[in-house]
């Protein structure tokens, strides 16, 4: 079974006197053990929002979470608030997307590091320190010793978000959630970043939640990508899958509008016109239909199922899904 | 000869200490010693990693930041030494579009203001009548509705805020626009309808851009020619294509490999460089080559004394890299950083035409018990008696179930996607390849072992 097993999960901001809006609108996938998957989408989809709700991080009021959140087979959202402090740190953590902001800024690295150590493994005083260091020493920091001492403002921002990750995997998580972790650094640290992030998916066998809004980073990372579109998965499938026939229209389009190093230039992309603020409840149909070059009036009849239209295991949320190959290929290769 | 002309130019600033006295005690040595070319009609991308100073090399085109040393010169006319007033009215002919669309339009003026306003300052247009019906067209022009002109910045989406952005510095009917990452504030699938649009206009109008971005894809998508700075000075620079097939410089090789390309099949065959450490300080750059303590290739002599020039090296393609040639043709070893292959090791799916992997694949299957075959296939069988069965919402379930002891083991070991297709096409396809050779396999043999109990509980 999964190590992670998320069931319709729904997170409603808002209500009481002003317009609720729903961020999450039924979310279901799965994390195996040792599994990299990926959560794909652009701001506003809900990615980020998931996260959060499944590390129980939103804020107590004026937030509604609903569905279901299996966590080793332990029901994330039923659990009582200090048994999920326990589990939070230990058995999932999460790598923010900003690390400047992540830390804080008037507390030494070594102390924050320290902090988890102490939490969750019983560690004091100099063994923890030195946990520390070799946690840091671990994610590649030079010098691990030197850079306790320091605040996060002396550090780089790769260095920061090393830091972080040495922090999400201090007491070996069996899921590690990383929210945009490469979205605040230039490319030659983000490199760095996704090859520790490599490392130790392979080496630690820790199970690893994507989210990024960065296709090319899923690419070469993930083993199951989930697309989000508006708060609900609109296609999932594996990556080879997923990149080579993108059936969901918002799928292909997305894949479509990206320039790519190795494209050849002098093709115009193919954008998707309008923007995220164009859409409908999920309730009343597709919330793509209004940016989709495929509408059709069978559209806006209800919440598009998930079928299989092309192949088992790949999921697409589409009443008219792109299922023509010739099509598919015009996608700059 | 070229419409712009950039001719050494330093942007160094002074970093001051003290109370009473302001004392200099260092420089941040921003843009030091650019010299490039923008030809007239074309797209010059610059591009660098944040701190490398191609936004203040931006801002020094427009004198928006004072030039330390150097010259600008724009149609003959040396904007460096230009004064203020003079300047200013030379600013017509050059205008920015700024990165953060919201951040750079006045939140409490209309957008007929935001547009009018340079119009009434450079005196274009007899009165507000003829202004209006101008910046009509323009925002036809950029895709924006004509009743946008009394609206306010907020009520637009980011896309449409950056076409504002645009119409601002198209109602002065520039020369050459400045385009200071025009797109990275953009969600994905907008990004391409700013670029289409900057590169409709240009068609159009025949407008000069200098566009500067950090992201490298979009660069070479929508430039002619592409210079890449480092610390303050190009490393290199060429005709686009020339740069993406072959980049000579090693800064540019690791930039390049970096890039992920959203493509598994293209990124399974991708190397990366990885560069070691960060980005040194602009205030105490490295001696020599600016990138000799980063660089994969650095040699112990010249590269941490002498300074590296630009220089040609054959078809626009100009280099600053003494080692340029030895790199290119191999002769030179790696001394930092490594070369790892773009994607995870472990992951999922492995091509299914590659013959080692469908191979071991093969192997995995002949290896694995056949008494687990035959459970399989009988859990399988189950699965889709359930699946007729029930309602078609519950089918639904029961057949992702039944798919997903396929897909644990697919995580678990690189098998062929082909092998999972369907879950009766795995079985026949298993059987068919049972009587093939074997090979080892005894880890594939856990991931059956796996399948196996996770069909248990799916069924």
């Amino acid at each position: 079974m999964s190590l992670l097993s998320v069931d319709e999960l729904t997170v409603t901001f808002g209500g009481v006197g002003r317009k609720e809006s729903r961020a999450v609108d039924g979310v279901s996938f799965e994390v195996d053990q040792g599994q990299v998957v990926g959560l794909v989408g652009e701001s506003g989809c809900g990615k980020s929002v998931t996260s959060l709700a499944l590390m129980g991080l939103l804020p107590h009021k004026g937030v509604k979470v609903g569905g279901r959140a299996e966590f080793d087979g332990t029901d994330l959202f039923t659990m009582s608030p200090s048994a999920r402090r326990d589990l939070r740190g230990s058995q999932m953590a999460m790598i923010f997307q900003d690390p400047l902001s992540s830390l804080n800024p008037v507390v030494p690295v070594g102390v924050q590091v320290t902090e988890i150590l102490e939490r969750h493994r019983g560690m004091k005083g100099e063994a923890a320190r030195k946990e520390a260091a070799h946690l840091l020493d671990r994610v590649g920091i030079p010098d691990p010793t030197r850079r306790l001492k320091e605040f996060p403002h002396q550090l780089s921002g790769g260095m920061r978000q090393r830091a972080l990750i040495a922090m999400a995997v201090a007491c070996a998580p069996s899921l590690l959630i990383a929210d945009e972790p490469t979205t605040a650094l230039d490319v030659t640290i983000q490199a760095q970043i996704l090859e520790l992030l490599k490392e130790l998916v392979d080496q630690e066998g820790t199970a690893l939640l994507m989210i990024t809004h960065d296709l090319g980073v899923v690419a070469g990372l993930c083993d199951q990508v989930n697309v989000l579109y508006a708060g609900k998965v609109v296609e999932s499938a594996g990556r080879r899958e997923l990149f080579a026939h993108p059936t969901h229209p918002y799928a292909h389009g997305l894949l479509g509008s990206i320039p790519r190093l190795d494209s050849p230039r002098g093709e115009a992309l193919k954008p998707i016109r309008g923007s995220i603020n164009d859409r409908i409840a999920w309730a009343d149909g597709c919330a793509f239909a209004p940016r989709c070059d495929r509408y059709e009036m069978g559209c806006l009849t209800g919440t598009p199922p998930l079928t299989e239209p092309r192949a088992a295991g790949h999921e697409v949320r589409c009443v008219h899904p792109v299922l023509d190959d010739a099509k598919a290929e015009e996608v700059p290769a | 000869m070229s419409l712009l002309e950039l001719d050494g130019v330093k942007v160094h600033f002074p970093i001051k200490k003290g109370v009473l006295f302001d004392r200099t005690v260092g420089h941040v040595y921003a843009v030091d010693g650019i010299s490039l070319k923008v030809e007239a009609g074309q797209t010059y991308g610059l591009v660098g990693e944040s701190g490398c100073g191609k936004t203040t090399l931006g801002r020094s085109v427009l004198r928006l930041v004072d030039i330390t040393e150097g010259s600008v010169v724009l149609d003959g006319t040396d904007l460096a030494k230009l004064p203020g007033e003079e300047m200013r009215r030379f600013r017509r002919r050059l205008q920015m579009v700024f990165q953060d669309p919201l951040g750079s339009l006045n939140p409490r003026q209309n957008i007929e203001s935001i547009l009018s306003e340079g119009m009434v300052a450079h005196g274009i247009g007899k009165d507000q009548e003829e202004r209006r019906e101008k910046i009509k067209s323009i925002l036809d022009k950029v895709g924006l509705p004509s009743n946008a002109l009394a609206r306010y910045p907020h009520e637009f989406s980011g896309g449409q805020r950056q076409r504002i952005g645009i119409a601002r510095a198209l109602v002065l009917e520039p020369d050459v626009i400045i385009c200071d990452e025009p797109v990275s504030a953009l969600d994905v699938s907008v990004q391409a309808q700013v670029i289409n649009l900057l590169e409709e206009l240009q068609e159009e109008l025949g407008l000069t851009y200098l566009v500067i971005a950090h992201d490298l894809a979009v660069v070479r998508h929508i430039s002619d020619v592409i210079g890449v700075m480092y610390l303050g000075s190009l490393v290199e620079e060429a005709p686009s294509d020339a740069l993406y097939a072959e980049p000579k410089h090693p800064y540019t090789k690791a930039l390049m490999s970096a890039v992920p390309v959203p493509d598994p099949e293209v990124e399974d065959q991708r190397e990366r460089i990885l560069l070691v450490g960060d980005l040194p300080s602009p205030a105490n750059p490295p001696s020599g080559c600016r990138f000799h303590t980063r660089c994969p290739w650095a040699q112990a002599e010249r590269c941490s004394t002498e300074r590296p020039e630009l220089r040609d090296v054959g078809g626009g393609h100009r280099v600053a890299c003494h080692f340029a040639e030895e790199i290119a043709a191999g002769t030179l070893k790696l001394t930092a950083g490594e070369v790892v292959s773009a994607t995870r090791e472990g992951v999922e799916d492995a091509p299914p035409t590659l013959p080692e992997q469908a191979e071991r694949a093969e192997a995995a299957v002949a290896e694995a018990e056949e008494a687990e075959e035959a459970e399989k296939a009988v859990k399988a069988e189950k699965a889709d008696t359930v699946e007729a069965a029930d309602a078609p919402e519950k089918a639904d379930t029961a057949e992702e179930k039944a798919a997903e002891p396929l897909e644990a083991g697919k995580a678990a070991e690189p098998e062929p996607r082909k092998a999972v297709t369907t879950e009766k096409d795995a079985t026949t396809e298993k059987d068919a390849k049972d009587a093939k050779d074997a090979k080892d396999a005894e880890a594939e043999k856990a991931a059956e072992a796996g399948k196996a109990e996770k069909a248990d509980e799916a069924v």
